[in-house]
């Protein structure tokens, strides 16, 4: 390792949020009023300015630091991804913040060391920088999740998260320090290179390392069996930071294990591809009949990130590049449905009372058409109906699948989707058939609610109907992955 | 004195780990998990180190102090949110946590 080749493209982005983290803690001092609105607005240019010189610095492949910080086209998908994510989920906090008094200097600041950690993931090329990633992604993650105070749900969520994050870290860590004892070195690419002519003594070790690095990630993307955190936690967090955990955490988490599966493990895949199989059937098959049974709107939509993520794991069963691509193109929608789909909970829920049972929208459909045309998107759009891209995200995990011979899986697959079909169409039934006179406070004062859902609902359609830009952008990113 | 060999440093290791999981699995008290999680974590440490000195080279025992770190910010917002939930609840044993379905 030279540690000395600075690389400065390769920090840039990660630089201005360390950097917009730092200016909005100072600012937090000096702005004044309730709700602070000036702070998410300083944060949301810096992830936006994140956003951008990730995507300027496309085509220049930039690497340093011995090559365990990487800024290549994979990283930069990402790192474009968890820019909108943290965003949008500013966006939407800036009217949320107010109406269930958070404390909102440190919310964004956390918000943003949170993103941070996120990209670190997504550019780690070195297991330990992902570790430190990771961490500094989860324990900003812990905090927000139990920063409303005075709900004990949160803190009790805060508590949950915070147990289960860190045994999930103990596994992760335990399966670096056996990839160490194997390979003499931490870095994926050599390790990479090693597995190609793995010696007798070097397979156990490696096997165990694997084994418990899978462990770990799939704690972090809340596959089944590791998931029972995730609907109590999801449920108790204030509804803002379950959109960041639903889609953030569970989008870096799948950068890291691609990154760590599809590159560095990959002259392993014929032993870890079962067990993925295994997590890919299980997270689907739970997270969807769990998902049947829920009343909470936020406990269900937990159980349907679970069940994405079985979706997501198809595309790693299958272990070639347009497997990685569909992965990446569908985490790319689930995050704008998924988000689209937790800021209505928030227009839904106003002070003192949160409105997260399902039926609490009942006959919200007509009397807010601009809620309801949102709500029946997204909800249309999860269940994988054509049009939008949740459709189009599961057909390319699904091809993907299929053309390397893993029929049963697709079929599994294809099954739950019908089922999920069912949860996803009784929230609009509720909403467009069922009757209940309430009130729920409206969305002309909540301009940046207002714009959350437009881009939201807006992106859900666009990528559905021209997928193949976004798709190509994918495959470009996966491919720089196989150097 | 002649020397310890790796693999009983290594099983020693393992046998942390094994001991720090089954202890989050079986105890119900918040700060008791945590322990465990703490013994996982310096399990880890004692891996690290011992493949270093096996490979002898540096990067294991630099690793072991990016962890310490790690593990020291971990535990002090750990113990915060603790503390939090049992100001609420004058308890932080994880069976009578069940607001949330566990």
């Amino acid at each position: 390792m030279h540690l000395t080749d600075i690389s400065w493209p390769a920090l840039l982005p990660g630089l201005i949020v360390t950097v917009t983290a730092l200016v909005v803690l100072v600012a937090d001092l000096f702005i004044e009023g309730p709700d602070r609105e000036g702070l998410g607005w300083i944060g949301l240019v810096g992830l936006v300015a994140a956003g951008i010189a990730s995507a300027v610095l496309w085509n220049a492949n930039a690497g340093g630091f011995g090559d365990t910080f990487l800024l290549d086209r994979y990283a930069i998908f990402f790192n474009l991804v968890l820019c909108l994510t943290g965003a949008l989920t500013l966006l939407m906090s800036m009217d949320y913040l107010s109406s269930i008094t958070l404390p909102s200097g440190e919310y964004y600041v956390l918000l943003l060391l949170a993103v941070l950690g996120m990209m670190v993931m997504a550019q780690a090329n070195d297991l330990i920088i992902l570790f430190l990633g990771l961490e500094l992604m989860s324990i900003s993650i812990y905090v927000l999740a139990g920063i409303w105070r005075p709900d004990l749900r949160s803190s009790e969520a805060a508590l949950k998260y915070f147990l289960l994050g860190a045994f999930a870290s103990g596994f992760l860590l335990f399966g670096i320090a056996m990839a160490y004892g194997a390979f003499g070195t931490t870095t994926l690419t050599p390790i990479a290179s090693q597995l190609a002519h793995l010696s007798v003594e070097q397979r156990p070790l490696a096997l165990a390392a694997a084994g418990l690095l899978l462990v770990g990630f799939g704690f972090k993307v809340a596959a089944a069996p590791f998931h029972a955190w995730a609907p109590d936690v999801y449920e108790g967090a204030p509804t803002s930071v379950t959109a960041l955990m639903a889609v953030g955490v569970k989008a870096a988490a799948f950068a890291a294990f691609v990154r760590v599966f599809l590159y560095a493990l990959h002259a392993l895949a014929l032993d870890w591809s079962w067990l993925v199989w295994v997590l890919a059937v299980l997270s689907m098959t739970i997270g969807n009949t769990a998902a049947l049974m829920q009343r909470n709107i936020k406990r269900m939509l937990a159980y349907s990130s679970i069940a994405h993520a079985g979706y997501l794991l198809v595309g790693l069963v299958a272990a070639d590049t347009d497997g990685g691509a569909s992965m990446l193109y569908y985490l790319l929608g689930y995050a704008v449905m998924t988000l689209g789909a937790f800021s209505v909970v928030i227009a839904v829920g106003r002070r003192g009372e949160p409105n997260e049972e399902v039926s609490d929208y009942a006959g919200l459909g007509f009397r807010y058409p601009f809620l309801g045309i949102c709500m029946t998107i997204f909800m249309l759009s999860m269940a994988g109906i054509p049009l939008f891209v949740g459709f189009t995200g599961k057909f390319f995990l699904f091809s993907a699948a299929i053309e390397q011979g893993w029929v049963w899986l697709v079929i599994i697959a294809a099954l739950n989707s019908v089922v999920s079909a069912y949860f996803y169409l009784g929230v609009l039934m509720q909403m467009y058939m069922g009757e209940n006179p309430r009130e729920v406070q409206g969305l002309t004062q909540r301009p940046y609610l207002t714009a959350t859902l437009l881009f939201t609902a807006f992106a859900t359609i666009v990528l559905g109907i021209f997928p193949s830009w976004a798709f190509d952008l994918a495959r470009s990113a996966v491919q720089s992955l196989s150097v | 004195m002649t020397a310890v060999p790796t693999s009983s440093f290594i099983a020693l290791s393992v046998l942390l780990f094994s001991i720090g999981a089954i202890g989050v699995l079986v105890r119900r008290n918040a700060i008791v998990i945590f322990m465990c999680i703490e013994l996982m974590l310096n399990a880890a440490n004692l891996a690290f180190v011992t493949f270093a000195r096996q490979q002898g080279s540096i990067d294991g025992q630099v690793i072991v102090f990016f962890v310490m770190t790690v593990a020291a910010a971990e535990a002090a917002v750990g113990l915060a949110i603790i503390i939090a939930v049992f100001r609420h609840r004058q308890t932080v044993n994880a069976d009578d946590l069940r607001l949330l379905r566990w």
